[in-house]
Order: C-alpha cells, then sequence, then structure tokens
C-alpha cells in the first residue's frame, strides 16, 4: 500500500470512499451506536421527536408544516453529516487496511512435521499457530510473522514498508524478525511463527486503522464528558425557558425548542470528535507508522524528552575520514598513501571514505592490488587493527593502543607528537586512527561523525515547543559531548548501555515528563516498554515490536520527530474545533432568541442584530448553518489543523484568534448569508 | 455618569489592588505556618484551643475527611443558630422581648448565615434579639467565612501538592483563618465604623418625637384601609458596629437592619461606604495572590485577579452607565447630574451615595457572594439591575466570597485550560497537572448543579399561580427577574434581593433554605474531589511547551470561557427578564 499511498496526499473526496461513506451515515443512525456518542444522540432523539409531531400534525392538519418539515429535516441532516464524518474517516483508514490486506493474501505455507526434523508438509497460511516452524525459499511469500532460526536470506519488504530495497534477515541478532506478507528474494531462511492466525502484527494494524476496534482514548473520553456535561446545561437551560416562555405569555412549539437546543449543544465537535481520531491515526500510516492504540498517538503530543540514538538518527550511519594529521618528519603525502593503500581492499564505509579522502585531497587514484601481490591483514577482534602487507611495506591502521602495542612489538614507540594529535582528535569529537608502516608511526586520520543536515534546525524547534532532546550513544564522553554541541541536542548519555537507558527514562518520568524513545533490539525492548511513545523499527526483532507501541515501517529512528508532530497535530486539532463549536453558540442566540419571542415581543427584534428576515427564516437559517458547518470542516478534520512547531503561547495566541475569535464572528456571516438565500428562495 | 463617580471608582479599585499583595502574603504565612507578627499573641491561644478540642495540628486530612471535618463543624453551628433563635425569648440580652422565632424563618435564617448566603426573610430589628445577633448569628459571619477560606486553601494545596493524597488539616485551618484573619481584621475595622457613626450598644430602642407628624394610610386588621396619625419614630439600636465589620470582610451581607448598609448606623459616612466596599474584595482579593504563592507561580496569580478585575469593570461600568440614564418616562423632568442633583436614576438610593457608590457597590456585593447592600437593586433601571443579577449567575466567582469565590474561579480555570488547552497540542495540563476524564467530571457537575437548582425553581414558581407568583410586588418580565433574582441570590450564597417580594412564606422559605444548602454545600463535594484529585497527581515541569496560566492571554480566555458558559446557560432567562423589561421600556411600559 503504502509505496503509492504514503507521500502522496489522497484527495479528501475519494469518489468510491465517499459513497461509501454516505451509506455509512444512514447505518450508524442505529440508535445502539449513536448512544456511543452522547450529543449526536441527543440530535437523533430530537429529530425523532420531531418527526413523530410532524406525522401528528399531518394527520391533525394543524401546525405550521412547510416550516417544521424542513427544521425536521436538517435535524436529520446534523445527524447524518456527523455520521458521514466518521464514516469517511473509517472509509479512508479502510482503504489503507485494504491496501494492508492484499499483502496478506493465502499462501502456502511449507511447515516442518517437527523441529529439526527435515520433512515438510504444506498448509495454508491461515492455519499456522504460534510455534510452528516453516521453510521459506526464493520467491516465497513468507507465511506469518515469525523469526528465523536459520539462514539468511533478502527480503522484498515493500509490502508493508514500501521501500523498494530489499533488507537482509538473519538468524539471531536483531535482524531476525520477519513479517508475514513480505518476499523472500534469495536464499532460504527457517522460521519460527511467533503469531496465531488473527492477531499478527498486520492483522492488529488493520483492526486499529479500520476503526473497528478503536477504544476512546482518555482525552477523548475527558472531552466526550466536558460535552455531555455542556449538552446536559443547555437542555436544562431549554427545558426551563419553556415554563418561563409560558409565564412571559409566550409558549414555544417542540419544534423551535428543539431547534434552540440541538444549535447549542456542540454538535461541531460533537459530530467530528470521533473522525478527529481516525484521521490522526490515519496520518500516522501515511507516515509509515502503526500505532497499537490511540493512546499512543496522544501520549506523543504530550512527549517532554526525547531520546534519540546517535547513528542513523542524529549523524548519517557511519563516520567518515576527514583530515590526514602526518607525524612530524613525515610529508602528507606518504601518509595519505599508506592510508589509502591499507583501505583499497577494506569494504567499510570508514575504509572507503579513507579512500575518497586520499583522492580528494592528494589525488591519489585508486590501484589494482591484484598485480601488487599484496596481503591483505583483516582487522580482527585481537589485533584490533587491519593493513596490508605489499613488497617489503607492512602497513597497519587501527585505534591508538593497538597501534601503540604493535609499535612496542617493533621496538619503536609513539611519537609524543602524534599522542598529541590523537587526544586532539578524540576532543572534538572524532575518532582517531594511527597508521604505522615497518615499524614507524606516520601519523592520524581523523575520523569523523558526520551530523545530518537540518538537525540543529529541527532541534531548535523542538525545543521551543519545550521538548527535550537527549542524545544516546555507545562514544565515549569527550566524543559525545562535541557531536551533542554539533548536533544542537540539550544532553546526551554517553557509553549508554541498554540499562543506562532504562534508567534514564524512569529519572524522566519521575519527575512526570513522558518519553519517546526509538529501539531496534532485544535489549532495547524493556526500555521500548517502559517509554511512554516506543517506536520500534519493522527490521528490529520482534521482541522489540512487541515491546513498542509503535513500528517505523521505514525503520527511520528520525521519524520519531514526525510522530511527535502528529500527535500534537491530533490535539490540536480536537482542541481548535471544540473551541469553534462552543463559540457559534454566540451567534445562534442572536438568531433564535429574538425570533422566539418577538411575535409576541416585537421590542425583542432590537436583539436581531443580524436583521434575518423573519422568525422562520432565522430559526431556518441557525439550523441549517450548524448542520452545514460540520460538512465545512469535515477536511479540516481529516487533514487536521496546520501545525508548525512553535512555543505554546504563540500556539495558543494563533489557534484562539483563528477557531476562537473566527467562531463568534463566522456563525454571524454563515447564518446572515443563508438568511438571505432561503429568503430568496422563499423557503421561509 | 460623572468625572467626580469615575475617580471615586478608580480609588476604590487602585486600593484594592494595593492591599491584594501584602494581605495575600500575610495569607500564606498564615496557611503555610511560617512566622507572623502576630505569633506571639494568638500562638498561645491557638495551642490551648487544639488541647481543649483535642486536636493534633499535625495530622492531615484527605480530601473526605477534610469535607467530614467540615460537615460537622457546618452542621453543629447550624444547629446551635437554630436553637439560639427559638429560645431567644428565655435567654438574655433581650431589651425589647421579642418571642422566639418561628421554626421555618428560624431554618431559613440558619441555613442562610451557616452557608454565608445571609439571606433574610425577617426584619432584623424587630425579629432577632441582641443574643441572637451576636451569638446566632455574628458567630456565623466568622465560622462560614472561615470555612470559605479554609476550603480555598485547601483547593489550592491540591493543585500545589504532587503526588499527595492530603489537602491539610481542616480544624488547623478553620482556627487559624479565624484567629490570624478575620478577628484582628475586625477588630481594628470595627474601631474605624465606630469612629465613622456607626452604633455600638446593648441599649432598648429610643424612641423620637417627630417633628411634623405623619398620616399613614395602610390595611387595618378588618382589611380595610384604615388612616393613623404617626408621632413618634422607633430608632432601632444594638451592637453593630462589631458585627458590621465581619458582616463586609466575611462577604457574608446580612444587615443588622432590614435596610442593611444603606441605614445610617450601619453606614453612616462616603468613608465608611468606601471601607465596606473594599473589605469586601479585601480577602478574595488577597486569596489570588496567596494562590499564586503557594503554587509557586505568583504571575498565575496575578493572571486569575486580572479576569476578575476584567469582569468587575464590565458590571461596574454598565451598571453606571444604566442607573446614570434618565428614566424614560419622565418626559420633561430634568435628570442630569448637576451640582444639586446626582442624575440619573436615583429612586431606591441614598443621596448620601449617589448613583456612582450605589452602581459599584451593588457590583460589587454581588460579584463577591456579599450581598450587602446599600441601595434598593429592585429599583434600579433594568439594565442596572441586570449586572449584580448577571454577576450572581457567573457563580459569584468575580473576586468572590471569601474562599468559595476562588475555588469557583478555579473550576472555570480547569474548564478553561481543559477548553483551550489541547490547542497547544498537548494534553490539557493546569500548573503542571494533567486535567483528566475524572477533574473534567468533576468540573462539570459543580457547574451543573448551580443551574439545575436555580432554573429549576425558578421555572416551578412560575408555573405555580398560588405559591410562586402570588408574592410578587411586580408583574411581567420584572416579577420574573426577582423570582430569578431570589433563586440565584440563594444558590449562589449572596443573600442580596430584588426586595420587592414577600419572600416569608412557606415555599419559598423551605426552596429558598434548599437552594442556599445545595449551593454551598453539594457544590464543595465535586470541588474538594478535584482538590484531592489534582493532589495525587505528579506535577511535569514548565516548559515552553506547557500551557501558558501567566499571561494576559490566560486572562482573557478565562474571562471569555466564564461569559460564554455563563450567558449560554442564562441568556434565555434573562432575555425574557431584565433585557425583555429594558426594552419594553423604552417603549413606554413599566411593571
Amino acid at each position: 500500500m503504502a509505496s503509492t499511498s504514503a507521500k502522496s496526499r489522497r484527495s479528501l473526496l475519494n469518489g468510491p470512499i465517499a459513497r461509501q461513506a454516505a451509506l455509512g451515515a444512514f447505518r450508524k443512525l442505529n440508535p445502539v451506536s449513536m448512544a456511543r456518542n452522547p450529543v449526536m444522540f441527543v440530535v437523533e432523539v430530537g429529530s425523532v421527536l420531531t418527526t413523530v409531531l410532524l406525522i401528528a400534525n399531518a394527520v391533525h392538519h394543524s401546525g405550521h408544516a412547510g416550516f417544521n418539515l424542513q427544521i425536521t429535516l436538517w435535524l436529520w441532516f446534523t445527524v447524518l453529516f456527523a455520521n458521514f464524518a466518521e464514516a469517511m474517516a473509517e472509509g479512508r483508514g479502510k482503504a489503507q487496511a485494504d491496501a494492508l490486506r492484499l499483502a496478506k493474501s493465502e499462501t502456502t505455507a511449507y511447515r516442518l512435521k517437527a523441529e529439526g526434523s527435515e520433512e515438510i508438509e504444506e498448509v495454508p497460511s491461515s492455519q499456522l499457530r504460534a510455534g510452528d516452524v516453516v521453510r521459506v525459499t526464493a520467491g516465497q511469500m513468507i507465511p506469518g510473522d515469525g523469526e528465523v532460526t536459520d539462514g539468511v536470506a533478502s527480503v522484498d519488504e515493500s509490502a508493508i514498508t514500501g521501500e523498494s530495497a530489499p533488507v537482509i534477515r538473519e538468524a539471531g541478532g536483531d535482524r531476525s524478525a520477519v513479517t508475514g506478507g513480505t518476499r523472500v528474494l534469495s536464499d532460504s531462511i527457517t522460521v519460527r511463527i511467533t503469531s496465531n492466525p488473527g492477531e499478527t502484527f498486520l492483522d492488529r494494524m488493520i483492526a486499529l486503522v479500520e476503526g473497528a476496534k478503536r477504544q476512546k482514548t482518555p482525552n477523548e473520553i475527558a472531552l466526550n464528558i466536558l460535552l455531555a456535561g455542556l449538552t446536559i446545561i443547555f437542555l436544562l437551560a431549554v427545558v426551563t425557558l419553556q415554563p418561563f416562555a409560558v409565564y412571559a405569555g409566550a409558549p414555544q412549539t417542540v419544534f423551535v425548542l428543539v431547534s434552540l437546543l440541538v444549535c447549542l449543544i456542540p454538535t461541531t465537535i460533537g459530530g467530528l470528535l470521533s473522525a478527529i481520531g481516525i484521521a490522526g491515526m490515519d496520518r500516522l500510516v501515511q507516515h509509515n507508522v502503526l500505532a497499537t492504540s490511540g493512546r499512543a498517538v496522544e501520549a506523543a503530543g504530550d512527549v517532554n524528552t526525547l531520546l534519540l540514538d546517535k547513528t542513523g538518527t542524529i549523524t548519517i550511519g557511519n563516520r567518515q575520514a576527514s583530515e590526514f594529521v602526518a607525524a612530524p618528519g613525515v610529508p602528507s603525502e606518504q601518509l595519505a598513501d599508506a592510508a589509502q593503500l591499507s583501505s583499497l581492499p577494506d569494504e567499510t564505509p570508514e575504509g572507503r571514505s579513507i579512500v575518497v579522502l586520499a583522492k580528494e585531497r592528494y589525488g591519489l587514484r585508486g590501484r589494482e592490488l591484484a598485480g601488487l601481490n599484496a596481503e591483505f591483514v583483516p582487522f580482527s577482534a585481537t589485533t584490533r587493527m587491519s593493513g596490508i602487507d605489499l613488497e617489503g611495506r607492512s602497513i597497519r591502521k587501527g585505534a591508538v593502543d593497538a597501534i601503540s602495542r604493535y609499535l612496542g612489538e617493533h621496538g619503536s614507540q609513539l611519537p609524543p607528537q602524534v599522542r598529541a594529535t590523537v587526544e586532539e582528535v578524540a576532543h572534538s569529537g572524532g575518532t582517531p586512527l594511527v597508521v604505522a608502516e615497518n615499524g614507524r608511526a606516520l601519523g592520524v586520520i581523523h575520523l569523523k561523525d558526520i551530523v545530518k543536515g537540518g538537525m540543529r534546525e529541527r532541534f531548535d524547534q523542538l525545543r521551543s515547543m519545550g521538548i527535550r532532546t537527549v542524545m544516546i550513544t555507545g562514544d565515549n564522553p569527550l566524543t559525545a559531548a562535541a557531536i551533542a554541541r554539533e548536533a544542537g541536542v540539550d544532553d546526551f548519555l554517553a557509553e549508554a548501555k541498554p540499562k543506562d537507558k532504562m534508567d534514564l527514562i524512569k529519572r524522566e518520568q519521575a519527575q512526570g515528563k513522558l518519553v519517546a524513545m526509538t529501539g531496534d533490539g532485544t535489549n532495547d525492548a524493556p526500555a521500548l516498554a517502559q517509554a511512554d511513545v516506543g517506536v520500534a523499527m519493522n527490521s528490529g526483532t520482534q521482541a522489540a515490536k512487541e515491546a513498542g507501541n509503535m513500528v517505523d515501517l521505514d525503520s527511520d529512528p528520525t521519524k520519531l520527530i514526525e510522530i511527535v508532530a502528529i500527535g500534537k497535530q491530533l490535539l490540536m486539532t480536537r482542541g481548535a474545533l471544540t473551541t469553534f463549536s462552543i463559540a457559534n453558540d454566540v451567534a445562534k442566540y442572536f438568531a433564535i432568541i429574538p425570533a422566539m419571542f418577538a411575535g409576541v415581543f416585537p421590542v425583542l427584534t432590537a436583539l436581531n442584530i443580524m436583521r434575518l428576515s423573519t422568525p422562520e427564516s432565522a430559526i431556518l437559517s441557525a439550523i441549517i448553518f450548524n448542520a452545514l458547518i460540520i460538512v465545512v470542516l469535515i477536511p479540516l478534520a481529516l487533514r487536521g489543523v496546520k501545525y508548525r512547531p512553535t512555543s505554546a503561547a504563540s500556539l495558543l495566541q494563533r489557534n484562539l484568534l483563528i477557531y476562537g475569535v473566527g467562531g463568534l464572528i463566522v456563525p454571524f456571516l454563515g447564518i446572515k448569508l443563508i438568511d438571505l438565500l432561503i429568503t430568496a428562495a422563499h423557503l421561509a | 455618569m460623572t468625572l467626580n463617580g469615575w475617580l471615586q471608582i478608580a480609588v476604590f479599585i487602585a486600593l484594592v489592588l494595593l492591599l491584594a499583595k501584602p494581605m495575600g502574603s500575610y495569607m500564606t504565612e498564615v496557611f503555610e505556618r511560617r512566622r507572623t507578627f502576630l505569633d506571639r499573641l494568638l500562638v498561645p491561644v491557638e495551642r490551648l484551643l487544639y488541647r481543649a478540642a483535642r486536636i493534633d495540628a499535625t495530622r492531615e486530612m484527605r480530601w473526605t475527611e477534610y469535607l467530614g471535618a467540615m460537615l460537622i463543624f457546618s452542621a453543629a453551628t447550624l444547629l446551635l443558630t437554630y436553637v439560639i433563635e427559638r429560645l431567644q425569648h428565655l435567654l438574655p440580652l433581650n431589651p425589647q422581648h421579642l418571642p422566639a422565632v418561628s421554626p421555618a424563618l428560624a431554618w431559613n435564617t440558619a441555613v442562610s448565615f451557616t452557608t454565608n448566603t445571609n439571606w433574610q426573610s425577617y426584619v432584623p430589628e424587630s425579629t432577632m434579639s441582641y443574643l441572637t445577633q451576636m451569638l446566632g448569628l455574628a458567630t456565623h459571619n466568622f465560622w462560614s467565612a472561615a470555612v470559605g477560606i479554609s476550603l480555598a486553601i485547601a483547593f489550592i494545596r491540591g493543585i500545589a501538592r504532587r503526588e499527595a493524597t492530603t489537602l491539610g488539616n481542616f480544624w488547623v485551618d478553620l482556627t487559624r483563618a479565624t484567629l490570624w484573619v478575620l478577628v484582628p481584621i475586625s477588630a481594628v475595622f470595627a474601631l474605624v465604623l465606630v469612629s465613622q457613626g456607626v452604633v455600638d450598644n446593648l441599649r432598648p430602642y429610643d424612641t423620637a418625637q417627630l417633628v411634623e407628624a405623619q398620616k399613614v394610610t395602610a390595611p387595618g386588621p378588618d382589611g380595610k384601609p384604615a388612616t393613623t396619625t404617626v408621632t413618634t419614630q422607633t430608632i432601632a439600636q444594638g451592637p453593630v458596629a462589631s458585627q458590621e465589620a465581619i458582616k463586609m470582610l466575611g462577604t457574608n451581607g446580612g444587615g443588622f437592619f432590614n435596610t442593611n448598609s444603606a441605614h445610617p448606623f450601619e453606614n453612616p459616612t462616603p468613608l465608611s461606604n468606601l471601607l465596606q466596599m473594599l473589605s469586601i474584595f479585601l480577602i478574595p482579593a488577597g486569596l489570588t495572590v496567596t494562590l499564586g504563592q503557594m503554587v509557586r507561580s505568583p504571575r498565575h496569580g496575578w493572571a486569575v485577579l486580572a479576569a476578575m478585575v476584567i469582569l468587575w469593570f464590565a458590571g461596574t461600568l454598565t451598571c453606571y452607565w444604566a442607573e446614570s440614564q434618565p428614566n424614560p418616562l419622565f418626559h420633561g423632568v430634568d435628570q442630569r447630574a448637576s451640582l444639586t442633583q446626582a442624575g440619573g436614576n436615583e429612586e431606591g438610593k441614598d443621596v448620601r451615595f449617589g448613583v456612582a457608590n450605589s452602581a459599584l457597590f451593588a457590583t460589587v456585593t454581588t460579584d463577591a457572594s456579599c450581598g450587602a447592600v446599600n441601595s434598593m437593586h429592585d429599583s434600579f433601571m433594568p439594565l442596572g439591575g441586570l449586572v449584580p443579577l448577571t454577576n450572581i449567575l457567573l457563580g459569584e466567582i468575580v473576586f468572590g466570597g471569601v474562599g468559595s469565590g476562588l475555588y469557583g474561579m478555579l473550576i472555570f480555570v480547569v474548564l478553561s485550560v481543559f477548553i483551550a488547552g489541547l490547542m497547544v497540542g498537548r494534553t490539557p495540563e493546569y500548573l503542571g497537572k494533567k486535567i483528566e476524564a475524572r477533574d473534567v467530571q468533576l468540573a462539570m457537575l459543580y457547574l451543573l448543579i448551580f443551574p439545575v437548582v436555580i432554573l429549576t425553581f425558578s421555572a416551578v414558581s412560575v408555573l405555580a399561580p398560588s405559591f410562586g407568583l402570588s408574592v410578587l410586588a411586580n408583574h411581567g418580565p420584572h416579577g420574573f427577574s426577582e423570582i430569578l433574582y431570589a433563586y440565584s441570590s440563594a444558590t449562589g450564597n449572596n443573600g442580596s434581593a430584588f426586595a420587592g417580594s414577600n419572600w416569608n412564606t412557606p415555599w419559598y422559605n423551605s426552596s429558598i433554605g434548599v437552594a442556599m444548602f445545595i449551593g454551598r454545600f453539594l457544590m464543595l463535594i465535586p470541588m474538594l474531589a478535584i482538590a484531592g484529585n489534582l493532589a495525587t497527581k505528579k506535577t511535569i515541569p514548565a516548559s515552553a511547551g506547557t500551557f501558558p496560566v501567566t499571561t494576559p492571554l490566560f486572562s482573557l480566555l478565562l474571562t471569555a470561557v466564564i461569559l460564554i458558559v455563563g450567558a449560554l446557560t442564562f441568556f434565555p432567562a434573562l432575555s425574557l427578564g431584565p433585557i425583555l423589561e429594558h426594552l419594553l421600556l423604552r417603549a413606554g411600559h413599566s411593571f
């Protein structure tokens, strides 16, 4: 799915989805499902009441039939529009889910009859249970979520991630997890299935995206209580208005009272609330992140501290050579030459970067080693050096202590100037590699961590939003401090072991802060579980994925920052529409109250500040505005309000101005406009 | 409106703002049990009281226990007052030999003073003996105020404490509020009032010979109008100054005399008038500073105070403007302000105070839940009367009653933070405390109780010609306003009235009694529950991403939420009351 839908912004009023949603709007009229939403339930009850009265009036030929009919219709439209909003959001989710489900098509699994045995039986993938062991060979689909127990294979995970480059999956370590529905491209692996049918990772995600299993988040519950409370207050205000009106000699019809009630209760936010929630999950999916609960998305907005792994998030994955610093009396060219020679067979990114630097700085071209009778000395854990032996030259490069020992064996030692250089490089956050030839130190290669472009700006933005960033690295404190300074993070955790990470999270949480982190390894799992937002990389182990509450299908740790933004946007949309909805009521009062009583007390037309043409047109305009505003705001609810990373104070100012003050003004204009239209059309 | 009038209003609010900080800081010291200059005098008294009552002053209470202690205390003192009223004919200090108070009235009055409402269905000087006024009613002026302050302090502790289960000790807060705050200020204030001419004695009433005999026509015992000639006037006496001080300071408002602060023995001079208004706002304004200090965010206290000042100013402006307008029904009458007359609507106002000080007093006494009056709110112009009514309907939170104003305001703060808090992209939090479902539930319950009581009782009353409408002195929208005002005043624990009607009937005595009771005790259960719940929460350290509750924008937001929620609830009713009356008056109708 993701490859097409992830990055491209889908049009909001996608034809088939809208058609489905229109049907869904009627299906959702079922009072059992309406009761989940107290505000809209009250509107539905009001609609039923006016419908019954309309029929009764028709039988007795009494009442103001044309007006009452229009009121009743618009009440029903109000309910339907709210249902349509929810159905739209669900429909968009379903479209994502269907795409996910394609990946889940039934395949044949080759199950080992017993673990260790070579006997294989063919079973449909839907019959696999946790614990079953299957063999998957090149070209076959992996039949379920599991862990590689044997073998190495390249796997095409584009069905899940949208990333077309194949990834390596191998037994043991942090790259052992495989997802059902992905395809093995080469080799063959043995996979132990880790989930039962219907419980796989994909199944859970589909259920969530579809909104079927969606549970209300804590903040949604709290907001619903507020809306229900306001509804009760307005119900009370309207119910007691009738006795007051009777006392004043101006009793009202049920149609008018229900109209007043429906205009006052917060139908705008009540109608859009669940759509906002579903759309938030959906936006996450568009970023190729799957959350296990809506609660996690909400927590993302609240995050105070971000734990970011240095490698891959803050710096590009590998260190690069940035400088050759020669020992006294050694020409730089000689050092560069030796460094390049020793690195030519070295396929690591560091090795390649040395070759590149030698070429850039000294014009040294790559040489064909085959003809030189060279012997490559690979890096080993015991010597902790690598190098090359050719034609009487023996070149070694490695960490300073390893080279010192090597030099000692050759009866020489590291010159003090070289040692000074080494310390300088380490101090600046780099990694020094010492190069020696035939027992003589030539100089130092400065390997540098390259901070990704634009990271400093992003951290500045996060800081202005009140989010602290902490860099996690296995580097020593000196190096870590230098990189932290360069990248602009607020703090760092050096020489970090999984336990340190865990302790840091607990420390932050004890202060009441919410912590977000990413992780992929099994040893990250406890910390992922402890964090308030734990984003597991899809390339990570099953344990990591189970422990976290989100999975990033792209396995991009930088995405944590986007996840926070999506969480904030979800909460802001909710707040903005709540404020808008409540602010709207002021104008509706000025439309309906004078209309209700102007018949008996013509002086009350002074309150008709919009100069609406007749009492009927005023009430009708208010109820039509109230219904239409739901439809008008569906795109906003689905897309979310404009989000820009800045301080809470300026966000509040901006949003209060747009949705608070705007919410006061817009309905005055809208109701007036509708009044002009329906008066022109002679509807009232 | 005159410059002179505005200058007096400006002096008043300037003094309020000037006194807020010293008053607030002092209360912080008192309730955080730091050293104060009165310790040497009061600590021995405090210790003695605790020992006598076997109170462990260090014992902390959960919110339920705090509530329980407060309810027991209120019930006991309520009963005491009831007994004194019923037995006053047997007790000393009754020079006028007043009989026992009737059970219904005794009950209504006991509830009224226990709840800090001071709604008075009776004429004090012809109903209550000196002992009843002193021991039965004035004591409640201290206690109900001290209870209010204690509850506000408990609420502040709920916000300030983190991961705590307790809110303080009710008995200690009550004792310290009384001994350190109310008694010393009242004592000094009473002496100042005496200097202005407020009486304070235990003498029988004086009788004065009228300079000019008056003929009075009134229905006689047979129901026919009978004319009598009056040559003497009874001038009531009593321990007034000592009660007047706490009546204002504790935002109680129950007058020693029937005409309350319009009586020359209660409020003789413009200076005493200014000091009375000042003392209404003194503690409520100070408590906002105490809030800021105790939650370690002084600017938040000021922001809350700013919202109060905005709402106070809006009310004062409207009321003063409305009362300065000529009555449109008086054609050809000079109603302009001049050197010889205050101008505007002088009906029901004392010439000592004029329009400006009457409008200001009416605004202040209803902003706070005081309810003392120096003019007849019933005789205000419709829009002038709309202001006191609206002030009460907003929940008595503009400064508000001592303590109750602050905690009522803080409920609106919680609500504002919840509604607007999401707009900064975080789940709502107030001073580091997450506002969650339970807090919202309790806050909505608090907000709901208030209109339920007012609107339901008003609706029942207007539908019942026999017991509801028969007492009304006026009809049409003004009569409706009187009923709405009565229940608002009772539920809001204000105590003032659109006093055109006779409320001393079984229906109104009992229903208003219930309204006062619910308005005080039922509403503070969810309030204390919120405090208890907030106390248990972790406090998230403030950052740039935290919802700002210290800025002018927040003050404006808070003001808007109060106005919109209040207006949305009561606008339909108000539009059939004062607003309709105003429009009809301009069209030439009066009621």
